[in-house]
């Protein structure tokens, strides 16, 4: 039993030499993702960081792919950054073959496929994809890292899931609310988009007091349905102080949906 | 040490406990598992290294710095590498961690760099711009994580970039990681002098949502550039066990890449009589 | 056959120094219908004459996009060029991934020019049977080059390929000097002047058989604001409807009549006539006819 111990505590000093190499890193931050019945808000904040180091204030984690799908990304900012490279390829074969834009219910699809083609050595990447589904209503598509996804109302992901997930679940789900006997639960997924916008707001002004690895700044990626109107976002007032509004001209030909990009500062503390 | 939460109250590491002050790898033989004709073992940790690289954005500019010491774990090993490189005429690359793999860096940058030159020859095309090379390198240290072989470094690269009019910062390590932005510095550079850096910078350009300067905001000179650089490496002298006293800054502009002879700070030894918390005082 | 001893072997010379399946190679170019290409000191453009195989068909697509910045004019063996515009989708987008630059249009022209080389001198195979217009654009401006199936790249201010495409080089010939300081407009006035002259008698340009790429900044007066590519800058296609101004401004600027000429043949009007008792049962022409241009060869384009 003594020679026993001796040989385990040995081991024990033998084994730190094993000093290998991790191909990983979290770089915090946080992605949500919120479907109206006629629009998409996609959004992230700008933070990159290592442990307590911020690497950067700007660093975008939220990418339009076209012109009615916007894709999220969180985790492993450089698997991240590739993965979207990666997408953004197929997207462009797909456009030369067939000379037009993959759908997002299609795009889901082949991020699922992207994902588990390298199950065994993963993105370490959450992904959120938004967007305009063929029907014309607002969608989101959340995945795993290793491409397990589901269409959803809304999702968030990254270091402050914990804090917004619950908070969407009471707003956007209407969990654990509750409502007179006239007056029934309403069905998810259909806010209008200044509720929505303001939801989003609030999580990430909330999520940055309260988590060291989301601040910085706030990209948000509106999605409008073809023909909505966009009054409710860019008319004057329509929007909170402080928050810039910029439309992206589409990718493709035009005519359609429309995408925005909402910016605004969060704390940098 | 590590300071993140997840790690408060956990015992140290096994590899913490052994070699606490980082004289790996010095006294140390190759590891040796059970297996000793296992499977390819690539680079476990750099050997010959450099510490921080350290980088600016000023007006009409951008300057590097890093110093020329090349440690063997807490060995003072070689002490006049130049870890600044330029890049042809417009960018220039520091470069910290393992020695070896910047040699191999150099090599295989300066051969991209000649074949680009004799293509530019023939059909007059500008060179590759520090944006192009920089994302050459992130391309290079990604493909190389991703067969679990890495180049052990952590690079800055500065640049002029004529189609933006303006100066290129970025930062690429053994992950594949990426990022830009006005100031940057690596390793223990990160913790000691990204703060001095962000301080000057920011006093006078303030920051915006993209990280570039402020409306109004202008950015500071060659001189105060300089001058915020001198004092970041004094401190990280004194207070980074693998450094030198004596580094090179290099600057690069629209006129091109320009790296200075080594040079050292002026240092102070003597005690801190006078000093709260050191001298005899007790208040 | 064979035209000579020398004929089936694609790697060995001639006595009079020439590889005669490149030549035949060439030969190949010329059977496609014709494509014009012209450049300014902000702008290039194509055009094509598309052919279709008979009225129920379609008509085949002489423009491809290979990258935001590069796009070609095919004349010749369309399956020949579907493998090099492939290769050279490749090469852009391997610019783009490794080094984020857009590559540079002389690189990617010489790329495929050297894969065309490489068949001249391997025993066994045969060059190419197609000819390219390239346009791109990239940091020292606008281009225009020729690739041919000898292996070939070099640059043109103007140029055309293809079937009765000595017609249109006279046209480019007599006008080039003004094209460099041309707006969009008047180049692409120029270039449809010039596919005009490649045409058989009594053949017009219409909106069906005529295609239009530019790769420049966008003119409002000629083109569709809402394309991204074209806000952009980016190499665009326009066809079919989309190029019926471009006609109808191209006539005026001839003082030509603006609908073009009216080709209502006696026996469409017959059909017309007909057609109103059987329209339930017959269907009707798809489109104006405007058949092959040169030879009715399925995959020459």
């Amino acid at each position: 039993m003594a020679l026993f111990a001796a040989s385990a505590q040995q081991e024990a000093v033998a084994a730190p030499i094993q000093h290998r190499f991790d191909p990983y890193e979290d770089n915090g931050g946080t992605i949500l993702s919120i479907a109206g019945a006629d629009f998409s808000v996609i959004a992230g904040d700008t933070r990159q960081s290592q442990g307590y180091n911020i690497q950067t204030r700007y660093a975008r984690k939220v990418w339009q792919l076209t012109d009615k799908v916007v894709l999220a990304t969180n985790g492993f900012a450089a698997d991240g950054a590739n993965f979207v490279k990666k997408v953004k390829q197929r997207l462009e074969w797909y456009e030369n073959a067939h000379q037009k834009q993959m759908s997002i219910k299609s795009i889901a699809r082949m991020i699922q496929t992207m994902l588990y083609a390298k199950r065994f050595f993963p993105y370490y990447v959450y992904n959120i994809l938004g967007g305009i589904e063929e029907d014309g209503t607002g969608a989101v598509y959340s995945f795993d890292p290793v491409g397990s996804y589901e269409r959803e109302a809304c999702r968030a992901a990254g270091a402050a899931q914990s804090l917004i997930q619950p908070f969407l679940d009471n707003q956007i789900y209407f969990r654990n609310q509750t409502f007179p006997a006239d007056q029934p639960k309403p069905i998810p997924g259909n806010l209008p988009l200044g509720t929505v916008l303001g939801l989003v707001i609030d999580s990430f002004t909330s999520a940055t007091e309260r988590h060291i690895e989301v601040g910085d700044g706030l990209e948000m990626y509106v999605v409008m349905a073809k023909g909505r109107a966009v009054d409710d976002l860019t008319s004057k007032g329509a929007l909170p102080e402080g928050v810039v509004v910029e439309e992206l001209g589409p990718l493709g030909e035009g005519g359609g949906e429309r995408t925005f990009l909402v910016r605004r500062t969060l704390k940098r503390d | 040490m590590n300071h993140h939460p997840a790690a408060w109250g956990q015992p140290l590491t096994a590899h913490q406990q052994f070699d606490m002050y980082s004289t790996n790898p010095m006294g140390m033989s190759a590891p040796r598992s059970a297996h000793s004709h296992g499977p390819v073992q690539n680079t476990q940790w750099p050997l010959v290294t450099g510490t921080s690289v350290i980088g600016i954005k000023y007006e009409g500019g951008v300057m590097l710095a890093a110093d020329n010491l090349a440690s063997y774990g807490s060995l003072a090993r070689f002490r006049d590498i130049e870890r600044l490189h330029a890049l042809g005429t417009h960018t220039i690359l520091g470069v910290a961690g393992d020695m070896s793999d910047f040699q191999y860096l150099k090599k295989e940058l300066d051969g991209l760099l000649r074949e680009e030159e004799t293509l530019t020859l023939t059909d007059a095309h500008p060179p590759l711009s520090p944006n192009n090379l920089y994302t050459f390198l992130a391309n290079l240290f990604y493909a190389r994580r991703n067969k679990i072989n890495p180049l052990w470094n952590a690079c800055l690269v500065g640049g002029w970039d004529f189609k933006k009019d303006e100066s290129f910062l970025g930062y690429v390590d053994l992950l594949g990681t990426t990022y830009t932005a006005p100031t940057l510095a690596t390793g223990f550079g990160a913790h000691i002098a990204q703060p001095l850096l962000r301080e000057a910078y920011e006093a006078k350009a303030g920051v915006d949502l993209e990280g570039r300067p402020g409306a109004d905001g202008r950015l500071l000179t060659a001189e105060e550039a300089e001058a915020v650089i001198d004092d970041c490496m004094k401190v990280l002298y004194y207070r980074d066990a693998r450094s030198i006293n004596k580094y090179q800054v290099a600057r690069v502009t629209k006129d091109g890449v320009s790296i200075s002879e080594s040079k050292s700070s002026e240092t102070e030894w003597m005690y801190a009589e006078g000093l709260r918390g050191y001298g005899g005082q007790t208040q | 056959m064979f035209r000579n001893s020398y004929d089936s072997d694609n790697t060995t010379f001639s006595p009079q120094g020439k590889l005669h399946q490149v030549e035949y190679a060439l030969e190949a170019v010329k059977q496609g219908s014709a494509a014009i290409g012209l450049r300014s000191k902000t702008h290039a453009v194509l055009l094509t004459l598309k052919r279709s195989t008979g009225e129920l068909a379609t008509y085949q697509k002489k423009l491809i996009r290979i990258d935001d910045h590069v796009g070609i004019a095919i004349a010749g063996l369309t399956s020949d060029a579907r493998v090099l515009s492939n290769s050279m989708r490749q090469q852009a987008m391997q610019s783009r991934m490794l080094y984020g630059r857009p590559i540079p249009v002389a690189r990617i022209v010489q790329t495929i020019a050297d894969k065309a080389q490489n068949n001249t001198q391997i025993y066994g195979r045969r060059p190419y049977g197609v000819g390219f217009l390239v346009i791109g654009e990239d940091e020292t401006g606008p281009h225009l080059y020729e690739f041919s199936p000898s292996g070939t790249a070099f640059e043109y201010y103007a140029h055309s390929i293809g079937a009765r495409s000595q017609s249109a080089k006279t046209y480019l010939e007599k006008n080039f000097e003004s094209f460099e300081t041309s707006d969009l407009p008047a180049l692409i006035n120029h270039g449809l002047s010039a596919l005009a002259d490649t045409l058989q008698q009594d053949k017009h340009l219409t909106t069906l058989n005529t295609s239009i790429a530019i790769i420049g900044p966008a003119s409002a007066e000629i083109e569709q604001a809402s394309s991204g590519a074209a806000r952009r800058g980016y190499f665009r296609v326009w066809e079919n409807d989309d190029i019926d101004g471009l006609l109808r401004s191209w006539r005026r600027s001839r003082g030509e009549p603006e609908d073009g000429p009216q080709e209502e043949t006696a026996a469409e009007a017959e059909v017309a006539a007909a057609g109103e008792e059987a329209a339930a049962a017959a269907p009707a022409p798809v489109a104006e006819t405007e058949q092959a241009a040169g030879g009715d060869d399925v995959e020459m384009q």
